[in-house]
């Protein structure tokens, strides 16, 4: 983007008085010895800080920890070294896990985030009549309802005699119908739907709101150059989109990756281990197996793997302007 | 201010790592609990006459705890009750924690030898003396028994009390049998077949299970034919984990053979890897199935649901004449390590299995067979019931010894992530009768070993 957008040329640091030089200018008067000692600033920070140190950093410590142990949960541990680790990629059960996350970015991330563009900018188009208000609503639903309740409605419509079924039997696809939870074959795309479904709403609210945020003079330019609407998507609405997008495929492929509810309520991993993913056998081996450090050690895998996916994301999708 | 920086995130590094510091040393650190040996008891305790207060901790959905504890309270005004109730599935994940750092005095429990190793549970060897439990139906108690340290089930001393003993086998649907002409129930496991494919042919699902989801209920009808193909000594030594044992025998072969030949009959319904049990529960009773393999615990609410319509039947063996076996299983409750009440807790575990006001309780309430000695009076139940069959079934049971504990309580795990995937596996046709009973045993030897 080398386009300067009028954004950045208001804004631009470099052409405004900043909070900086008022500092310059006053600092001689006070002199160096009535400074407020720089530690006055951690004191603020601090209940934050200590927080932050005890409800996320430790206990993302104490699972670092727990992973290099073989323990039962209650009973005295032994020391497993990085054995858990190596038996996390080398269990076919434990590795099909991760591949089934990674399946369900296709369905969590790519579905919404593509359909939430299309949806978004037909929204923008009829932002004025009443339909958009509706359209908008609608698709918001599903973040409202809490995620148990939508693994549960969507289970009764996808079972055998469910709402799914009884249409596609209508319309004389009888021979599809199936219990699509049920099915080894259909049963990870399944709850992939039922994902998308959720993240749909939020994808396109959060679109929709940074198309509000383009110079619609943009639009105007390119219409008088004789782009039509397709070539307006792809060369204003997309570009200028960017960090928006990023911050959906950031927010979408997290929570494919650390999927546990709508699998939980749905499928609780089967049929086989068809839907198993990491978050819920994460759940499995600490309370059922109660082998925390096997957990532990498939929990800090699925960190760095979120992490490894999520910060390339960022990067790619930062703003260069700035 | 590079220098600054580097003193800042310096500070910050020995702030947090302080913080964090507080979590180091090896998990698990509370010293051992000592093993409770059960010492044996002067006189046999009681609540006595002061108010107590007794804490449980209980399965919702089953009504039966609570009827008894509100007769005890009745009988017994000094006592009191604080009850807390979750479902099996939460109690199974929280059981340790709970009998660690919450102790109740009565606790639902799952399979107990987890709990024995840590040693949470009370040893009730002095209270089985002192109340006389030990001149009971050895069986009744056998399944809640473990040897020092909680390595083998099955044998040494006792750590729970049955509130009674269920009972599993085949109800039917007793107006579909009529119409395909099934007057009695099948005597053998060929009889039975015959049933099967003639209910078939009239477009009546022969069997009605669940499989969907974590529990794979087809482990029902697979340990019934597993003990009409062999005796169920194996299978229980396979369940209590006695060295050497293994699910993976000739007769078991067998048995899951027949299975994987009634998944290909289209026996069962087509999605059963998405039926839960309630679903199971509602299609059969809306007259969806012929059978339906299941245990007692539900004969007092399908009496209620269709009265009259409902049979109840043991597997049939292969052979004609043969002996019976059934799954059979106390409803466990366990008094924790650490209970303030243990004697009281002792006390009511007692009375419900010898007050014939419980013991009524306990069959009209709970559809079981009560615990206590083979001569104690039987509260009487109405003879056309589906109570009544399953009732006697218990007693040809305990005449044919073919008592066995359920396949998949042979470790916490082996369930959810061994039996269940394997059968779900098998009604997709991707797995075989061979490869099912390898990948269980393999699964169950690691599981043995690790934990």
């Amino acid at each position: 983007m080398t386009r300067p957008t009028p954004d950045s040329v208001v804004a631009s640091p470099a052409t405004r008085p900043g909070p900086a030089a008022v500092t310059r200018k006053r600092s001689p008067a006070r002199g160096a010895g009535l400074r407020t000692p720089r530690w006055v600033g951690w004191l603020f920070v601090a209940p934050a800080l200590a927080v932050y140190a005890v409800f996320v950093l430790r206990p993302i410590a104490l699972t670092i920890q727990y992973s290099m142990y073989r323990w039962d949960g209650i009973g005295p541990s032994t020391w497993a070294g990085l054995g858990n680790y190596v038996k996390v990629f080398t269990d076919p059960d434990l590795f099909a896990t991760i591949l089934n996350a990674v399946k369900l970015i296709v369905f969590f991330s790519a579905i919404p985030v593509v359909l939430g563009l299309a949806i978004a900018s037909t929204i923008r188009r009829i932002a004025t009549s009443r339909l958009a208000l509706v359209a908008r609503t609608v698709l918001f639903l599903p973040q409202v309802i809490p995620l148990v309740a939508a693994g549960i409605a969507w289970s009764w419509l996808l079972s055998s005699s469910g709402l799914v079924n009884q249409l596609l039997t209508y319309v004389g696809l009888g021979g599809v119908a199936r219990a699509w939870l049920g099915d080894f074959s259909t049963a990870l795309p399944a709850v992939g739907v039922i994902g998308a479904w959720v993240l749909l709403g939020l994808c396109t609210i959060l679109l929709l709101s940074g198309m509000s945020k383009i110079d619609p003079a943009l639009y105007e330019a390119a219409r008088m150059d004789g782009a039509g609407p397709l070539r307006e998507f792809v060369s204003i609405t997309v570009p200028s989109l960017r960090q928006e997008i990023g911050v959906c495929v950031t927010v979408t492929v997290i929570a494919a990756l650390a999927s546990f509810d709508i699998v939980y309520v749905s499928t609780q991993g089967g049929p086989g281990n068809a839907t198993m993913v990491p978050g819920l056998e994460i759940y499995y081996l600490a309370f059922s197996e109660r082998q925390v450090g096997m957990a532990s050690a498939l929990a800090v895998v699925l960190m760095v793997l979120v992490i490894l996916v999520a910060l390339p994301i960022q990067w790619l999708t930062r703003d260069r302007t700035s | 201010m590079p220098r600054r920086t580097r003193w800042n995130r310096a500070a910050l590094a020995v702030v947090m790592g302080g913080t964090l510091a507080a979590g180091c040393g090896a998990p698990g650190g509370d010293a051992p609990r000592p093993e409770d040996t059960g010492a044996s008891l002067s006189a046999a305790p009681t609540c006595g006459t002061e108010p107590v207060t007794l804490n449980a901790y209980i399965e919702t959905g089953f009504p039966l705890p609570k009827e008894l504890s509100t007769e005890f309270s009745k009988q017994y005004p000094n006592v009191k009750w604080n009850i807390r109730e979750d479902q099996f599935a939460v109690i199974t994940q929280n059981a340790p924690r709970v009998l660690a750092d919450d102790p109740p005095d009565l606790m639902r429990l799952p399979q107990v030898s987890e709990l024995v190793k840590n040693n949470l549970l009370k040893n009730l060897d002095g209270y089985a003396k002192a109340f006389g439990w030990d001149s009971w139906p050895a069986s009744q108690l056998e399944q809640m028994r473990m040897t020092p340290g909680g390595k083998t089930r099955g044998e040494g001393s006792l750590y729970a009390m049955g509130l009674n003993f269920s009972m599993t086998g085949v109800f039917y649907n007793k107006k579909l049998a009529e119409k395909i002409g099934m007057s009695s129930p099948p005597a053998t496991l060929a009889e039975l077949d015959d049933v099967l494919a003639k209910a078939k042919s009239a477009g009546i699902t022969p069997i009605a299970q669940f499989n969907g989801g974590a529990t794979g209920g087809l482990a029902f009808p697979l340990q019934d034919l597993m003990a009409a193909y062999g005796p169920p000594g194996p299978i229980n030594d396979w369940i209590y984990q006695k060295p050497g044992a293994t699910i993976d025998t000739p007769t078991n072969l067998q048995a899951t053979r027949h299975l994987e030949k009634w998944i290909k009959a289209g026996y069962f319904w087509k999605d059963v890897n998405a039926v839960d049990y309630a679903t199971m529960m509602s299609r059969f009773i809306k007259g969806d199935g012929l059978f339906m393999f299941n245990g007692d615990w539900e004969s007092g609410n399908l009496d209620k649901q269709m009265p009259g319509d409902v049979g109840f039947f043991l597997m049939p063996p292969a052979q004609q004449g043969g002996k019976q076996a059934a799954m059979s299983a106390p409803l466990t409750f366990g008094i924790s390590s650490r209970a303030k009440n243990a004697d009281c807790a002792a006390f009511f575990l007692n009375w419900v299995a010898t007050n014939p006001k419980a013991r009524e309780i306990g069959v009209k309430v709970g559809g079981s067979h009560p615990m206590g000695p083979a001569d104690a009076p039987m509260p009487e139940v109405g003879k056309d019931t589906v109570t009544a069959s399953t009732l006697a079934a218990g007693a040809k049971i305990a005449e044919d010894n073919g008592a066995m504990d359920f396949i998949a309580n042979a470790t916490g795990a082996i369930y959810a992530k061994s039996w269940t995937p394997q059968l779900q596996k098998l009604v997709a046709g991707q797995q075989t009768p061979e490869g099912l009973l390898k990948s269980v045993q393999s699964d169950y030897e690691s599981q043995v070993k690790g934990s």
